[in-house]
C-alpha cells in the first residue's frame, strides 16, 4: 500500500466516522459541529480528486456558510425537543434498505467502465478562442452556460421563497436574525480586521477564475462570508427587503447574463454564444456582475426572513 | 484498490448513511443534516466519475466539476429554505418534529 493510498484511506475513514457521528449524535448541536468538520474534510477529498474549484466551493459554501446557517438553527431549537424515536423494527428496516442502496452504489463504483467516458476534450476545445485558461470556468460560462444562468436565477427564487415565510406585520423590515445579542470584543475586532483581507481574497478568486481555480461562485461566497461576519458583529445592518437598491444588486448578475445570452442570437448566431472578437470582456462583465449578485443573495439568504429576530 | 475507487466506495456509504438518518431521525434539523450527507455522497460519486474522465491534460473532467459546483450552490439554497420552514414550524407549533399525533 503506497503512502498516498494510506493517507486517502485515513481521510475516507475520518469522513465516514464524522458522517456516522452526524447521524447518531445525541444533540442537534453536536451533529452540526460534526457536519461542519465533515465539510472541511470533504474539501480535502475534492483536492485529492483533482477538483480544486469544487474544493474551494465546498470549503466556503458547503461547510462554512451552511455551518453558520445550521448552527444558528440548532441554537434556536427548543431544548427538550427529543421527539419519540422510531421503534427497533423500523430502524432495522431502514438499516437494511440503506445498506442495500449503499451496496448497490458500491457495486456500480466497482463496475465503472475503463477508461471512464469524458467530455474534457470537447469542453476545452473552445477555451483558447474565449481567452480562458480554467476549463471549469469555461464549462460554467460557455459550454454549459444555460445551467449557470438557471442556477443564478435559483438563488433569487430561493430568496423569494425565504422572504415569503415572513409574517405579514414584519414585511418590508430588516432581516435581523444574524446579529449576535452581545457581540464580544474579540468578535467585533475580528469583524473589523478580517473583511478588508477577505474582500481582497474574494475579488482575487473572481479575477483569477479565468485562468486558475476560482470564479464567480467561490469569490461571491467569500465576499458573502465577510458581509455576514460584519452582520453578526453588529457593525452593519442588513438592508430593508423592500429597498430598490438591494433588489437591483440581486438581479444584476442573472439579468446581464440573460441580456448577453439573448444578444448572442445576433452576435454569435445562437443563444448564449459569444462573438469571437469580444468574448473575454463579455465573460468578465458577466462574471463580475454574477459575483456581486451571488454575494448579496448568499448574504441575504443567511440573514433570514425580515423581522426574524426572536 | 486505487484512491479514486476508495473515495467512490466512501460516497456510496455516505448515501446509505444519509438515507438511514433521513428515515430514522425524528427531528427536522437532523433530517436536513442527513439529507445534506446524502447529497454530499451523491456529489462525491459524481466527482469520482469526473476524476476517471481525466483527459486533455486536465486531472478531472471539467463538465461534472462545473455541475457539482452548481449543485453545491443549489443545495445551500435548498437548505436555507428548509431551515426557514423549520423555524416557522417551531414558531407556530413549538415543536421541531413532523409527528402529527401527541
Amino acid at each position: 500500500m503506497s503512502l498516498a493510498l494510506a493517507a486517502d484511506a485515513g481521510l475516507a475513514l475520518l469522513i465516514l466516522g464524522l458522517a456516522v457521528w452526524t447521524t447518531i449524535a445525541r444533540t442537534a448541536f453536536g451533529a452540526v459541529i460534526g457536519f461542519m468538520a465533515y465539510g472541511f474534510l470533504v474539501a480535502l477529498v475534492w483536492v485529492r480528486l483533482a477538483a480544486v474549484d469544487v474544493a474551494l466551493t465546498e470549503a466556503a459554501l458547503g461547510s462554512g456558510l451552511t455551518g453558520v446557517l445550521l448552527l444558528g438553527a440548532a441554537a434556536r431549537l427548543p431544548r427538550d425537543a427529543a421527539a419519540a424515536r422510531p421503534g427497533w423494527g423500523l430502524r432495522l428496516a431502514a438499516g437494511v434498505v440503506s445498506a442495500a442502496v449503499a451496496a448497490g452504489l458500491a457495486a456500480v463504483v466497482l463496475l465503472l467502465p475503463v477508461p471512464g467516458p469524458t467530455l474534457a476534450p470537447v469542453a476545452t476545445a473552445t477555451l483558447p478562442t474565449l481567452g480562458l485558461g480554467n476549463p471549469v470556468t469555461g464549462v460554467l460560462i460557455a459550454y454549459r452556460a444555460i445551467d449557470t444562468l438557471l442556477e443564478s436565477v435559483v438563488l433569487v427564487l430561493a430568496l423569494i421563497g425565504l422572504w415569503s415565510l415572513a409574517r405579514d406585520e414584519d414585511w418590508g423590515g430588516r432581516p435581523d436574525a444574524l446579529r449576535a445579542a452581545n457581540p464580544g470584543a474579540a468578535l467585533v475586532l475580528l469583524a473589523q480586521v478580517l473583511p478588508p483581507l477577505g474582500l481582497l481574497v474574494g475579488v482575487h478568486l473572481f479575477w483569477t477564475g479565468a485562468i486558475a481555480p476560482g470564479g464567480a461562485f467561490q469569490g461571491g461566497t467569500v465576499l458573502a462570508a465577510m458581509w455576514v461576519l460584519t452582520l453578526v458583529a453588529g457593525l452593519t445592518r442588513p438592508p430593508r427587503v423592500g429597498g430598490r437598491g438591494v433588489r437591483l444588486l440581486l438581479v444584476a448578475g442573472p439579468a446581464l447574463f440573460l441580456a448577453i445570452g439573448v444578444a448572442g442570437f445576433w452576435l454569435g448566431g445562437a443563444f448564449l454564444a459569444y462573438p469571437a472578437a469580444d468574448a473575454k470582456p463579455l465573460i468578465l462583465a458577466i462574471e463580475a456582475a454574477l459575483t456581486l449578485s451571488i454575494a448579496v443573495a448568499l448574504g441575504l439568504l443567511l440573514a433570514g426572513p425580515p423581522g426574524a429576530r426572536e | 484498490m486505487s484512491s479514486v475507487t476508495l473515495f467512490g466506495l466512501c460516497g456510496a456509504a455516505l448515501v446509505g448513511l444519509g438515507l438511514f438518518g433521513l428515515i430514522v431521525q425524528p427531528g427536522v434539523l437532523r433530517k436536513i443534516l442527513a439529507f445534506n450527507l446524502l447529497g454530499s455522497g451523491v456529489l462525491l460519486l459524481f466527482g469520482v466519475i469526473a476524476r476517471r474522465g481525466a483527459a486533455a491534460g486536465i486531472g478531472s473532467d471539467p463538465v461534472p466539476q462545473a455541475l457539482i459546483i452548481t449543485a453545491l450552490v443549489v443545495a445551500f439554497a435548498a437548505t436555507v429554505l428548509a431551515v426557514a420552514l423549520l423555524r416557522r414550524l417551531v414558531q407556530e407549533t413549538g415543536r421541531d418534529s413532523l409527528d402529527t399525533d401527541g
